[in-house]
Formats: structure tokens, C-alpha cells, sequence
């Protein structure tokens, strides 16, 4: 009997939108109160990985997000800090620097992010200079054009060559769900990622419409869970982009929960990537833990 | 690998063994030990149910003549929710005499569009009072809130809202034939689904023109006379709707009452063969929705992680109470072990407890002889050598609850395979060809629904032409709409109930 048990990608799962997302919906039905909702406001917060990524981002912004992810709220101190910040490469050392000591890791977008539109060399280089500057988390995006050519070696190959130029830090693979369309093809990626090597499928770059959902998250969410079954080998999920609401992200909780069970509930293997999402968690906690509103002049926006 | 493994795997293949275990399937994901949901109780404290309940006759509440009263219990709890009214011969005689007088004097005299408006009130009236319905149905009954809140009050209004549309439309239903109305109808319903039976059986008859008595089930009755002081607030006029509540007896007197044209039942088989004994030869019209036991078959090419949570919607929705449940898997041999695996960790994320809880999955069984009887069901299928799995969810100490249970290792002869249990309770058998799926499905008395779950259209067309019961679903399973006819073949039944064909029993021509 094998070992390696590398499934042939040309087969596809089959899977049924329509049941995807009646489970989801149940799952949505799920009333998270008192005690079990505070508790999943502060986790949720815990697994932030904030965020920002546009072409005018500067040290000064890096640096306020980076002292937001620290201490999201001065006057509660004990909340937790966020997962991680998320920027792209050559903003990586002054998170880096700005987080030191605090356990929030830096994250960065690689691979000619977010199209990925680029020679798999230029790709490599720039992953090495991310973590060469000190990422602990690489965030790359997988070559879609290649994928919906049904060209699946060349992603697989492609991504394993990230994982090996990643070295110690973790490896993220965008999928951009809302580009392959189908939960098939959803499924396929996923399978294709986990087996390439990654420790975090991510659904989306954020930059194309839709990003996150929840049916997407699910099956995503199942993939990991059959892989687990498969290799026993556990696999991290990041939803991204279009989180906006603390509600939403409870739901995101939810699924994951019923789906992979309690050990996947923390930042090292589920992670929001957001950045409106961590004031509206804020402003739910206050009110959870006050009873009233604070409006939202009183959370910074970082 | 080394050599004696391989020597061992082999001998297990030789032996008859289906195929050696994955690597990993002492894997065990933990749905429990991090974050338990907070109770998220419904408030029933705007809800009202008296002490006593009377029968509803003739537009009003009147005592029963022999001043019998039975009692209600909350399954959850095993408490004592109200007294209702014990029918007996006078009080079903005084209710069909009132449902005769209604039918000449008024309602058959009615327009169709004047009877369609009385309907579309009651089924408005349902709507606004949903919240209240669907708690005492939950109180009453043991389901979750989730299930009658989502599913049995709004298909109930629907029901409503349907027919009275078909009320003024009864000639254009039938081009070319003239439809009329019966007279009285007699129905008896079961109390799976007290509040939506209610509505199968009473829209239909009202639409069509007919005056109705009818009798809930004993352990169930509270809804039903909810619903007669909707009939009352809604101005119906006297005599057009009467119910009278009481347990078996009660229900042979409205069989066996000779100013009854229609007799409309659905509960178990055993009682449905009574009923069909007692009326032969009366000339009364029959319709029958008896009992089932449903063939869920899974291809290896069905979706599978979709396929499970339709395995769970087909046997553990209302606590398996539910005549067309799919309680029989087949599965096709090569997904059997992964498709086991992933619906018994499904299983253990269900959650069954208190049913007003919004985060409870599966309810208290509905009383307590039920209760016994699935136990019994259990102890059977033990004994028959099955392999029984149950998840590991607690349950609460108090009330008639039972964790949802799998038998594998069940053979066709089996009674846990033969008899509806109406429990949280599938037993799971493979296949390996299509033609043995449609033979073991079919290898039953019953024939009331089906489910089957593959990729392929083509496949599902096939299947569902092989298949003897009156409703198939594909890739799905407990689906229900006003629209969409709903009965058995064989011994699930004799006609029709919901769309036109709902129509038909209801008329004559």
C-alpha cells in the first residue's frame, strides 16, 4: 500500500450548491447568546488578521494599524491583540519592527498578489524578499488563468515551489474563490493547496467581487476536514474579504465549530482576513460587556 | 508497511472483510470541548393555554355531554399542560348535526369567491398568530421551535393561502366537469405535524365547499383548538368547522357516524385498515396517509458531505416522527465507510434537548408510549444482531427524549428494517448494483417516499421510475410545498392530499 496518496486532480468532487448552502443557512439559525457570545466576539478578535493592502499605503498607516493590532481598544487592556497585520512586502519591516515583542505576527501578500500575473521566478523572489524582511506569514495567490485552463500540475507545482522559497513561515494560498466560480472548483483547489503544501487556504484576495461567502467557506471548511481524515494532518482556513459585521463573523464561527470541531476554534488555524471588522467586533464587546452602544465615533480607524 | 500487516490486511480481505480501514479512522474530531452555545430559550410568556379545553362546536365552545375530560402532557417536561374534552358518541353527533346544518344552510350555499375569503382570513390569522402557534405546538408536541417555527406554521398558513385560491377556481381545475361539494367530512389526524394535518385536511374541504369535523391526536390537541378560536375571531360561520377532541373511540365515532360522506385519515396502517373495514360498503369516500418506511439511496457519485445532511433532514427531522421519513439508508458499497463516518460526526453536533430552545436540533419524543416503543425498537434490533451506534450529546434526566441512533450491520429480514419505528432510528444497508438499490427499496409494504442522491440526472430519472411510493426526492429529502400532490403507494395509502389532486377527494362529479 502507498503512503502517498496524492488524489488525481482531474476527478472532481462532486458537490451541490443548493445543499451547500440550505446547511449554511441552518447553520446561520444557530443563536449565540450571553456568555457564548462574548466569548466568540474576543475570539474572533483574537483571529484578525488586519489588514491593509492598497497601492497607497504608507509607513505612517502601517504603523497606526500595527499599534491598533497590538491594543484594539485602550480602555479595555485585556482584550486580545489580533491574530496577525497583513501588508504587502515592502511594508513588512516597519510591521515588523512596530510588532515586536507583542506576539501579533506580520503577514504579507506575495506572488505578484493579486493577480498573480507574473513569471514563477519574479513570484519566488518576491516571496524570498517578504520573508527576508521578516514575514512569518506568506499570503500567496494562485495562478487562476492556469487553473481554469484545467492545467492543475502547474498549480501544484507552482505552490509547492512557494512553500519551499517560504522556508519557516507559514503558507497561505488565495484561491480567489470568486474567480473559479463553481464550488467544484472550490473544492479542487483546495484539495490541490493542502496537498502542495499549505498550512492556510484563504478564499479571497479581497480585491474581486465576491469575496468570502459562507457556502465557499464551508466547502472549504469540509475539504480540510476530509484532508484531515486522509493525512491527519491539520490545515488552517482564512475567509477574506467582505466581513464586515462581528454577526457575520459569529456565523463564520459557527460553521467552523460544526464542521472541524473545537480544536480549529483559534488563531493558529482559523484566521478573518478584514480590516472594518475588528471596530464592529469592539463595539459588540462594549456593549456586551456595558449594555450600551458606544458610537462609533469613539473606536479608532486605523 | 511491513510484512505481517500486509499478511493481516490480506486475510481480512479473503475473510469477506469490505476492505481495510483508512489509516486515520481512529481520528476523532471534538465538537464539545470549546465553546457551548449559551440557552437561547423562546419566551412563552405571552403564550395563553387555559386549564380546560371544551369541544368546539357549532361556532362555540361547549362542554362534552358525559363531562369526560383526558390530559395533555409537555413530553419534555412530563408535566400536565391542560384537561381537554373526552368525545363521545353525543358530542360527535352534536358535531356532525352542526356540520350538516353549516353545509345546507350556509356554506354550501356560499360563492366560491365568498368561501375563498373566509380562507385567505384564517390563513392570515395563522400568520399573525405564528409565534404563539408554533410555541404551544413545541410545548404540546416536544419539537423544536426551530422545526415549527420554520417549517410547520408557515407551510400551515401556506396550505391555507393555497387553497383559497382553488376556491372560486373549482370549475377551471376541472374543464369540462362540474364539480361539487360532498357534504360532511370526517378527519382524523395524527400528532406528528398536529397543526399542519390540520391544515392538509381542513383547507382542501373548506375550498371545496365541505363542513368539517374534525379530531386531533390525544397527546396533541392544543392546536387544533387554537385554531377553532381562530375560526371563531374570523367570523367562519357556525357549524362549518367543529372539533372534537378525544383519543381512538372518539375518532371510531365520527368513522362509523352514518351522516359522515368523508372520512380523511392519516396516522398508522394498523388503524387505517380498520377505518377502510369499518366504512365498506357505506359509500363514504376514503382517503388514506398511512405509515412508511423510506428508502434514502446514495450513489457512490452523489455529493456526499450534502448527501449526509440529507440523511440527517430525512430521519432526525421532528424526532423521526414523520411518515415519509427516509429511515432506510442504502448506500452504494464504495462511499459506505466514508459516508458512515462523516454522518456519524454529524450526528454528534446535533443537539437535542429542551425543544424550545432556538438551538435545539431534535426534541423530546412525542409521549410517552412512543417513547417505549422506539426503546423497544432498540432492544430489537440488539437482539437481531445490528450494530447500533448512538452520538455521545447529552440528554436531558426529565422528559422522553432519545439520542438519534444508526444500526449497520442490519440484513433485509430484519424488523428494525421492515417496521416503521416513527424515531429518531436509521438502519443502513449497501448496494452495489442499481438494480439491488430498487430491490431492497422496494422490498417493503410501504411506498410512501424515497429519496436519492446522485450527480447524475439520468440516473435520478431511472431510479425514481423503479421506485414504488408516491413521492421521490433527489438530492434532497423532506421537502414540502401546497402545491405538490403527497401520498402512498401500497400500504402507505389511498389518495391524494395537496396541489389539484388535492382537490379530488374532496369532490365528486
Amino acid at each position: 500500500m502507498s503512503v502517498l496518496t496524492i488524489p488525481d486532480f482531474n476527478q472532481t468532487t462532486p458537490i451541490d450548491q443548493i445543499g451547500v448552502e440550505e446547511r449554511v443557512s441552518r447553520l446561520n439559525k444557530r443563536s449565540i447568546k450571553k456568555e457564548s457570545k462574548l466569548q466568540a466576539l474576543k475570539l474572533a478578535l483574537s483571529m484578525i488578521d488586519h489588514t491593509t493592502l492598497e497601492g497607497k499605503d504608507s509607513e505612517g498607516k502601517v504603523i497606526q494599524l500595527c499599534s491598533k493590532a497590538r491594543l484594539p481598544y485602550a480602555p479595555m487592556p485585556n482584550l486580545p491583540h489580533v491574530a496577525a497585520v497583513c501588508v504587502y512586502p515592502n511594508m513588512v519591516a516597519t510591521a515588523k519592527k512596530a510588532l515586536q515583542g507583542t506576539g501579533v505576527k506580520v503577514a504579507s501578500v506575495a506572488t505578484a498578489f493579486p493577480s498573480g500575473m507574473a513569471q514563477l521566478h519574479i513570484k519566488l523572489d518576491d516571496t524570498r524578499y517578504a520573508v527576508s524582511e521578516g514575514a512569518d506569514e506568506i499570503d500567496m495567490v494562485i495562478s487562476r488563468g492556469e487553473f481554469l485552463k484545467g492545467n492543475y500540475t502547474f498549480i501544484f507545482d507552482e505552490i509547492a515551489a512557494i512553500k519551499e522559497a517560504c522556508g519557516e513561515a507559514h503558507l497561505k494560498v488565495i484561491l480567489e474563490t470568486g474567480e473559479l466560480e463553481t464550488l467544484e472548483n472550490v473544492r479542487k483547489a483546495s484539495d490541490i493547496a493542502m496537498h502542495a503544501g499549505a498550512d492556510f487556504i484563504k478564499t479571497s484576495t479581497g480585491k474581486i467581487s465576491p469575496a468570502a461567502t459562507q457556502p465557499v467557506t464551508l466547502v472549504m471548511l469540509e475539504a480540510i476536514r476530509d484532508f484531515y481524515r486522509d493525512t491527519g494532518s491539520m490545515v488552517g482556513m482564512k475567509p477574506a474579504g467582505g466581513i464586515r459585521k462581528a454577526k457575520e463573523a459569529l456565523q463564520y464561527l459557527v460553521l467552523v465549530k460544526e464542521t472541524l470541531g473545537s480544536a480549529w476554534l483559534t488563531p493558529e488555524w482559523f484566521r478573518f482576513g478584514a480590516s472594518s471588522l475588528t471596530n464592529d467586533l469592539l463595539m459588540q464587546i462594549v456593549k456586551q460587556e456595558t449594555g450600551v452602544y458606544q458610537s462609533i465615533n469613539y473606536f479608532s480607524n486605523d | 508497511m511491513s510484512d505481517s500487516n500486509t499478511k493481516e490486511s490480506l486475510e481480512k480481505i479473503s475473510n469477506g472483510s469490505p476492505k481495510p480501514t483508512s489509516p486515520n479512522a481512529d481520528l476523532k474530531l471534538d465538537f464539545a470541548s470549546f465553546w457551548e452555545y449559551s440557552p437561547a430559550p423562546e419566551s412563552s410568556e405571552h403564550v395563553k393555554i387555559d386549564d380546560r379545553y371544551n369541544h368546539f362546536i357549532n361556532g362555540e365552545f361547549v362542554e362534552p355531554v358525559k363531562g369526560r375530560y383526558m390530559k395533555s402532557v409537555n413530553p419534555a417536561t412530563e408535566e400536565i399542560i391542560c384537561e381537554f374534552a373526552e368525545g363521545t358518541s353525543e358530542d360527535v353527533d352534536k358535531a356532525v348535526k352542526a356540520a350538516r346544518k353549516a353545509y345546507e344552510k350556509t356554506w354550501s350555499k356560499l360563492t366560491g369567491k365568498e368561501r375563498g375569503k373566509y380562507i385567505f382570513r384564517i390563513a392570515r390569522m395563522i400568520q399573525e398568530r405564528a409565534r404563539e402557534l408554533a410555541i404551544i405546538e413545541s410545548i404540546d408536541g416536544g419539537k423544536p421551535i426551530r422545526e415549527s417555527r420554520d417549517v410547520d406554521v408557515p407551510l400551515a398558513a401556506a396550505h391555507f393561502f393555497y387553497y383559497a385560491g382553488w376556491a372560486d377556481k373549482l370549475n377551471y381545475a376541472f374543464p369540462g366537469r362540474k364539480p361539487k361539494s360532498l357534504g360532511v367530512c370526517g378527519q382524523i389526524i395524527p400528532w406528528n405535524f398536529p397543526l399542519l394535518m390540520l391544515a392538509w385536511k381542513i383547507a382542501p374541504a373548506l375550498a371545496t365547499g365541505n363542513t368539517v369535523v374534525l379530531k386531533p391526536a390525544e397527546s396533541t390537541p392544543v392546536t387544533a383548538l387554537k385554531f377553532a378560536e381562530i375560526c371563531r375571531d374570523a367570523g367562519l360561520p357556525a357549524g362549518v368547522v367543529n372539533i372534537v377532541t378525544g383519543a381512538g373511540a372518539t375518532g371510531s365515532e365520527i368513522v362509523n357516524h352514518p351522516d359522515v360522506n368523508k372520512i380523511a385519515f392519516t396516522g398508522s396502517t394498523k388503524v387505517g385498515k380498520i377505518i377502510q373495514k369499518s366504512i365498506a360498503g357505506t359509500g363514504k369516500k376514503l382517503t388514506l396517509e398511512l405509515g412508511g418506511k423510506g428508502p434514502n439511496i446514495v450513489f457512490e457519485d452523489a455529493p456526499i458531505d450534502q448527501a449526509v445532511e440529507g440523511i440527517v433532514n430525512a430521519i432526525f427531522f421532528n424526532q423521526g416522527h414523520v411518515c415519509c421519513a427516509g429511515s432506510r439508508l442504502l448506500v452504494q458499497e464504495g462511499v459506505a465507510e466514508k459516508l458512515v463516518q462523516k454522518l456519524k460526526d454529524r450526528m454528534e453536533t446535533l443537539i437535542v434537548g429542551d425543544p424550545l430552545d432556538k438551538n435545539t436540533d431534535i426534541g423530546a419524543i412525542n409521549s410517552k408510549a412512543q417513547f417505549e416503543r422506539i426503546q423497544s425498537y432498540l432492544e430489537i434490533g440488539v437482539n437481531e444482531g445490528a450494530e447500533m451506534y448512538q452520538c455521545s450529546s447529552k440528554i436531558p434526566e426529565n422528559g422522553y427524549f432519545c439520542k438519534p441512533t444508526l444500526f449497520t450491520n442490519v440484513s433485509q429480514s430484519n424488523r428494525i428494517v421492515q417496521e416503521e419505528i416513527f424515531g429518531p432510528v436509521l438502519t443502513i444497508q449497501t448496494f452495489r448494483t442499481p438494480e439491488e438499490a430498487i430491490e431492497k427499496a422496494n422490498n417493503t409494504p410501504y411506498g410512501l417516499a424515497s429519496g436519492v442522491w446522485t450527480d447524475k440526472g439520468s440516473k435520478i430519472f431511472k431510479t425514481g421510475q423503479s421506485i414504488r411510493s408516491g413521492v421521490m426526492w433527489s438530492n434532497t429529502y423532506n421537502k414540502f410545498d401546497p402545491t405538490s400532490p403527497f401520498g402512498g403507494y401500497k400500504e402507505s395509502g389511498i389518495g391524494r392530499e395537496g396541489g389539484l389532486h388535492g382537490l379530488y377527494p374532496y369532490l365528486t362529479f
